[in-house]
């Protein structure tokens, strides 16, 4: 086993301990002839939050070691594992040293709190090894991070100014330079036994009173379920099963909302009822419903695994997931999005025997970039500053498990200021022998990955409630820190075993921790647990913990005994740690013991179906909008560029760049896209096994500005969007399956669910209509934020990943233009209407009829242009999205450019386009009608293209030029005339070559 | 020449994560790879010598904690450092892409020059990881078969993939003149490149790769290895990448350096 060791310890043990004990100091810090991006961003952040600083900050990287080395011993340490020799220099200090006053007042130490997890510590002590050093028994390293500032400050407010600029008070703290340092004092060993908790005697108030207090986030009906069933067993429970209860019971893990039975009305705006309906199982009888129907043979595993999973060739599938974090990323953005990501590959690598992930994805709802500082509700960060943490989390976990994070988008809106979204989604293949798995009685219960602490603890309750203002200091413990090397040993180590066959079955610890990963291996076996077994990351966690624990990077696998031996030098080849919590039984039984005393004892049958589900109202009020009053086609132009570099059209290519959106050499459909790599691709194109043509294609969905009007039509807004950006990129609509993640505010409340119901709804129409049906989900129910009395929900938003299998990625197409005098075509009719658009939202024309999918005619326009990609009838295709017309053949003309004067153009009429109803000339040019796209055809190619076309709605509306400029004619007149280099830059691409120095 | 396929040995750690790719275009050129973890090799490095070329893929090995491929470093130079170097002495080459470029730098193994400033290999100058395709213009000491000017587009992805050095600028061009530079970023049309996004890291000199004057010891920043096909290029080989994929004939580039008695 690796001698990893505990990088830090949980202040609950502790305050200033006088055992611990002054440490050596070291910080290197970058040469002073060396730019400091670090520093300079710091110093940035610092005045930012109100510092008057004039001066410098240097940025450093600091260390604690155990005062028994030796000068000599730390100096080896310093010069072989720490400092880089070329660009730092290293300030050491002994145990109880510190900088002189002056300067030590204005270095700032950026500490991690006790029990945070300190990855680098771990690494660095590991090293000590390489170096003939051997860490003292007992004692830990510490990494840190220093600022130090050159230049006049005022110390007092620097301290207080720095928590919030540098620092995140969840998860560190700012110490100054001029005291010394002591390790964190590692906590003693606690004695704990069976506690059982009163409860068959409490009244209605006494249970809530509980469930308040312990955290349970149980209601009065459970509470009063649990109690007739301990007076039933005629005894008390024990504290590790009320936990266990709390955790099997949540929203989060049992999804008791969607899955329970829900009474809809559907009221006209006087209130008067218009229509009613009833569902036993929503869930069931909507999203579920469309797969029952549709059942197609290439799904292999639906709704019943970590992971859907549909094929990709006969042998091989594709395991999909899309899971949130929006709670965690709300308290810590970076911590909460890497652990987002760290935790939806798990689901994939817990799917079936393991698959092996090949894409991520991420989606990020956050506020208004230009937000006031003052107009941030209490307890809440920057939009900014979210969306720069959870770029840097999914960034830094996606990279380090080398799984290209591929496809995504950025949401602004001021409904997310309190209450962010972070969608993480990930795919893996796995061969079709290994989908199926089931944990035999008599199998080790084995943990294997990282160690157990305090980490998360109640995450699963606590992301079943509303964030509030006490969130941020109250739930710490609810952090998690990822670890992505620890994950990237468990990816290596369980698919060697898995292709060795050394288990039956595998799961991965999510929410719930043990008790859900156990629990659900062992609903229909039984299992008994020793908990004392489980490696802690520190002494002093009770049973209960251990059990609930939402430590990150942990799996639990089914392991036959004879396996066992070859399993544990598999994992310690990997440096992984892995041990035998227990057994498989076959008395569908979980029985929890502590050191031979049993802390717990339940029927799985209780457990997992014990859960009770009353009736909930839910109500949506239908509103008559009036029709959208576009702006006159001059107005409209006017804010060409303004619509180009809004939020929801601008580029994300500097988002994307940070990812490594190309390891495993998959990525053939890239985010973006041409010689410059600045065009917006639409669905992502990726062949997983290389040498072999088979691709999977992948596009998502969302349309939070439409559901917000109606949740109906934004969710098949959504659903159609994923569509066309499948279809765009090659992707065949019959071999599209689909996921649905809802975003909801608190359901409990009628008005919330009611749009939640219409929503669902509209996805079991959709779903039949494109024949896709839905393999996976989940939802989070709880997005909503308390600031006083005000309750306030986030917008109904409903995330539709789509992924489409493709026999030869050859093809497929890409959204830059190719070839000169090719024709445009557009396919699909525009309609007036322009509710929730972008040149709605920028010219303020206010609530107005949105656009939805016209689910008879939209089949066929997917099949038609399928077919046309299919058949290399065409040259570039891109999907019709936010900014309509107008910011697609934009983003077509950048897509191709070169730089300077090198690239293509379009001509563009979009009076020639199809168009339904009313639709305006500004409509036809800015209109977000769903299901159209923007073809180009070589002239030669346009007859064959013609006939597939011929019974839907298309034109010609423009041609191909030389010139990388996008021109609009309106009556023959020439109305717009921008070249690339003015596209780019209202698209806000980075690095476009003008903008170069 | 025998008909014997020369025999890869592909390093694997925690945290590596291009060893997918990188073994499929050995294998696309004609080797026979072999992936070991290096705790097993740490326990019997003499098994190093059954092979021809020792590859470290891409990744962040240990991730990347105290400085990218710095405890990776440690373990080749400390656990492997021998048996490495009478590999190459017995005429086996040393690659390292990326990461393992990054290891084999602060191990000691290139620039395979004594004398030269010291370097290192850090922070892009922005500070962020960048991924991106790149263009690559081999230099006069790669030699075959690369001639100079030879351009090569790979996909650059890293956050410390600059090349450091105590004056950047007078001691890139020492660099140059000491014969270790392989690979400099440059445009479309091959001229070199210090600017970002062509260089996407800030490397002195614009310097993406280097090579030992023996010519066996090679190591650079981008990943040839993910070129695999005209598909993979930003423009699908419309003509700013070049048309076709190299990952494999770079591969075979590699294994035409080995001149171990096997392969005579």
């Amino acid at each position: 086993m690796p001698s990893s060791s505990p990088s830090s310890v949980p202040t609950s043990a502790a305050g200033p301990d006088a055992a611990a004990p002054p440490a050596w100091r070291v910080e290197l810090e970058l040469r002073p002839e060396r730019a400091d991006p670090v520093g300079d961003r710091a110093a940035e952040a610092l005045r930012h939050r109100g510092l008057r600083f004039e001066g410098v900050v240097r940025s450093g990287r600091g260390y604690l070691l155990p005062p028994e080395f030796d000068a000599a011993a730390v100096e080896r340490i310093v010069e072989e594992l720490l400092r880089d020799p070329v660009t730092e220099f290293a300030r050491v200090l002994e145990p109880g040293a510190a900088q002189d006053p002056a300067t030590g007042r204005r270095t700032l130490l950026v500490r991690r709190v006790a029990g945070v997890t300190d990855p680098e510590a771990q690494t660095a002590a590991r090293a000590l090894d390489l170096l003939g050093l051997a860490l003292p028994e007992g004692r830990t390293l510490e990494s840190y991070r220093s600022f130090r500032l050159v230049g006049e400050v005022e110390p007092e407010a620097l301290l207080r100014v720095a928590e919030r600029a540098l620092a995140n008070p969840v998860i560190e703290e700012v110490v100054t330079g001029d005291r010394p340092l002591r390790l964190r004092p590692v906590p003693a060993p606690r004695r704990f036994g069976r506690v059982e908790v009163g409860l068959r005697d409490l009244d209605d108030e006494a249970l809530l009173r509980l469930s308040r207090e312990r955290s349970l986030a149980l209601d009065l009906a459970e509470m009063r379920a649990l109690r007739d069933f301990y007076r039933e067993a005629g005894r008390e429970p024990t504290d590790v099963e009320l936990e266990t209860f709390a955790q099997t019971w949540s929203e989060h893990c049992k999804h008791k909302t969607l899955t329970g039975p829900v009474r809809l009305r559907e009221l006209a705006p006087d209130g008067t009822v218009l229509a009613e309906r009833r569902y036993r199982n929503l869930l069931r009888e909507t999203v579920f419903e469309a797969t029952l129907r549709l059942s197609p043979e290439w799904c292999w595993s639906v709704f019943r695994d970590n992971a859907g999973v549909v094929a990709l060739t006969d042998e091989l599938g594709v395991a999909i997931k899309v899971e949130t974090h929006n709670h965690p990323s709300a308290l810590d953005p970076y911590g909460g999005a890497g652990t987002g990501i760290g935790g939806v590959l798990r689901d994939i690598l817990g799917t079936g025997l393991g698959a092996r992930p090949f894409a991520n994805l991420d989606v990020f709802c956050v506020g208004p970039e230009d937000l006031p500082l003052d107009a941030l509700p209490p307890g809440t960060m920057h939009p900014n500053r979210i969306l720069e943490g959870v770029v840097a989390g999914v960034r830094d976990y996606g990279n380090r498990m080398g799984v290209p994070t591929v496809a995504g988008t950025v949401v602004r809106h001021p409904g997310y200021v309190a209450n962010p979204l972070v969608y993480c989604g990930s795919l893996g293949t796995i061969p079709r022998a290994m989908v199926e798995k089931a944990a035999r009685p008599g199998d080790l219960v084995v943990a294997f990955g990282g160690r157990t602490g305090r980490d998360g603890i109640h995450g699963a309750t606590f992301s079943s409630e509303a964030l509030h203002e006490e969130s941020e200091t109250a739930d710490a413990a609810a952090v998690q820190i990822g670890d992505p090397i620890t994950e990237k040993k468990v990816l290596d180590v369980l698919l060697e075993a898995r292709d060795l066959g050394l288990f039956h079955a595998v799961t991965d610890c999510g929410a719930g921790g043990f008790s859900s990963a156990v629990g659900e291996m062992g609903e229909e076996t039984g299992a008994e647990v020793d908990l004392e077994r489980a490696p802690l990351k520190y002494p002093g966690l009770a049973p209960w913990e251990v059990w609930v624990s939402e430590a990150q990077e942990r799996m639990v696998a089914a392991v036959p005994p004879e396996a066992w031996e070859r399993f544990r030098e598999l994992c310690a080849r990997h440096e992984v740690e892995a041990v035998v919590l227990g057994r498989f039984t076959d008395d569908r039984r979980l029985l929890l013991r502590w050191h031979g005393e049993v802390v717990g004892e339940l029927p799985m049958e209780f457990l997992h179906a014990g859960v009770p589900q009353p009736e909930r109202d839910a109500v949506v009020v239908r509103h008559d909008l009036p029709a959208t009053a576009w702006p006159d086609l001059a107005a409209a132009l006017e804010r060409f560029d303004a619509v180009l570099g809004h939020p929801q059209v601008r580029s994300k290519e500097a988002v994307v760049r940070q990812y490594d959106h190309e390891v495993q050499a998959a990525t053939v459909g890239k985010p973006y896209q041409g010689a410059l790599g600045h065009g917006p691709g639409d669905g992502v194109v990726l062949q997983p096994e290389p040498g072999r043509p088979e691709g999977v294609v992948l596009g998502l969905g969302l349309a939070p500005r439409i559901a917000e009007l109606d949740a109906h039509a934004g969710a098949l807004c959504a659903l159609d969007e994923a569509m066309r950006n499948v279809v765009a990129a090659g992707g065949d609509p019959h071999r599209t399956a689909v996921l649905d993640n809802f975003c909801w505010g608190d359901c409990r409340k009628p008005d919330r669910f009611g749009s939640l119901v219409r929503a669902a709804e509209a996805c079991l129409e959709g779903a039949l209509a494109y024949g896709t049906p839905f393999v996976s989900g989940k939802d989070s129910l709880n997005n909503e934020y308390r600031v006083g009395d005000e309750e306030r929900a986030i917008p109904p938003t409903l995330l539709i990943t789509a992924v489409s299998v493709v026999p030869d990625v050859a093809r497929t197409a890409t959204t830059p233009l190719r070839r000169p005098d090719d024709l445009l075509v557009l396919v699909g009719a525009t309609g007036p209407e322009g509710g929730g658009s972008v040149l709605a939202d920028l010219c303020g024309v206010g609530a107005s009829r949105p656009p939805r999918p016209d689910l008879d005619r939209a089949p066929e326009v997917f099949h038609a242009v399928h077919g046309a990609i299919a058949a290399g009838e065409v040259s570039a295709c891109h999907d019709l999205a936010e900014g309509g017309l107008a910011a697609a053949a934009a983003e077509m003309v950048v897509g191709a450019w070169r730089g300077g004067d090198r690239g293509l153009g379009v001509r563009l009429e979009p009076e020639r386009a199809f168009a339904r109803g009313e639709a305006p000339l500004t409509a036809r040019l800015f209109a977000e009608t769903p299901t159209r796209f923007l073809l180009t055809v070589a002239p030669d190619d346009y007859d064959a293209l013609r006939s597939r076309l011929a019974p839907l709605p298309h034109a010609v509306v423009g041609v191909v030029t030389e010139r990388p400029e996008l021109v609009v004619l309106a009556d023959g007149e020439e109305v717009l005339r921008r070249d690339a280099a003015a596209l780019a830059r209202a698209l806000h691409v980075p690095f476009a070559p003008d903008a170069q120095p | 020449m025998t008909a014997a396929r020369p025999r890869v040995l592909q390093l694997f750690a925690p945290g590596i994560n291009c060893d997918r790719e990188l073994r499929y275009a050995f294998e696309r050129a004609g080797a026979e790879v072999v992936e070991l973890h290096v705790s097993e090799l740490a326990a019997a490095p003499e098994r190093i010598l059954d092979f021809d070329l020792f590859a470290v893929p891409g990744g962040f090995s240990y991730g990347d904690d105290l400085g990218a491929g710095r405890v990776l470093a440690l373990q080749l130079e400390r656990r492997l450092g021998s048996a490495l170097r009478e590999l190459h002495a017995r005429g086996g080459v040393l690659f390292g892409v990326c990461n393992g470029f990054q290891a084999l730098l602060k191990a000691g193994f290139l620039p395979g020059v004594d004398g030269l400033p010291p370097l290192s290999l850090t922070w892009n100058a922005s500070h962020r990881f960048e991924c991106r395709w790149s263009r690559l213009r081999a230099e006069a000491p790669l030699g075959e078969p690369w001639p100079e000017g030879t351009v090569v587009a790979a996909v650059s992805a890293h956050a410390e993939g600059r090349i450091v050095l105590p004056d950047d600028e007078r001691d890139a061009a020492t660099l140059m003149e000491a014969g270790v530079v392989a690979f400099r970023y440059c445009d479309e049309e091959g001229r070199p490149r210090t600017d970002f996004p062509h260089c996407p890291s800030g490397s002195a000199g614009g310097i993406a790769g280097l090579v030992a004057p023996c010519g066996r010891i090679l190591g650079l920043m981008p990943h040839p290895e993910r070129n695999l096909s005209r598909l993979h290029l930003p423009d699908r080989g419309d003509g700013a990448w070049g048309g076709e994929g190299v990952a494999a004939s770079f591969c075979a580039g590699l294994l035409s350096r080995i001149r171990t008695p096997a392969s005579r």
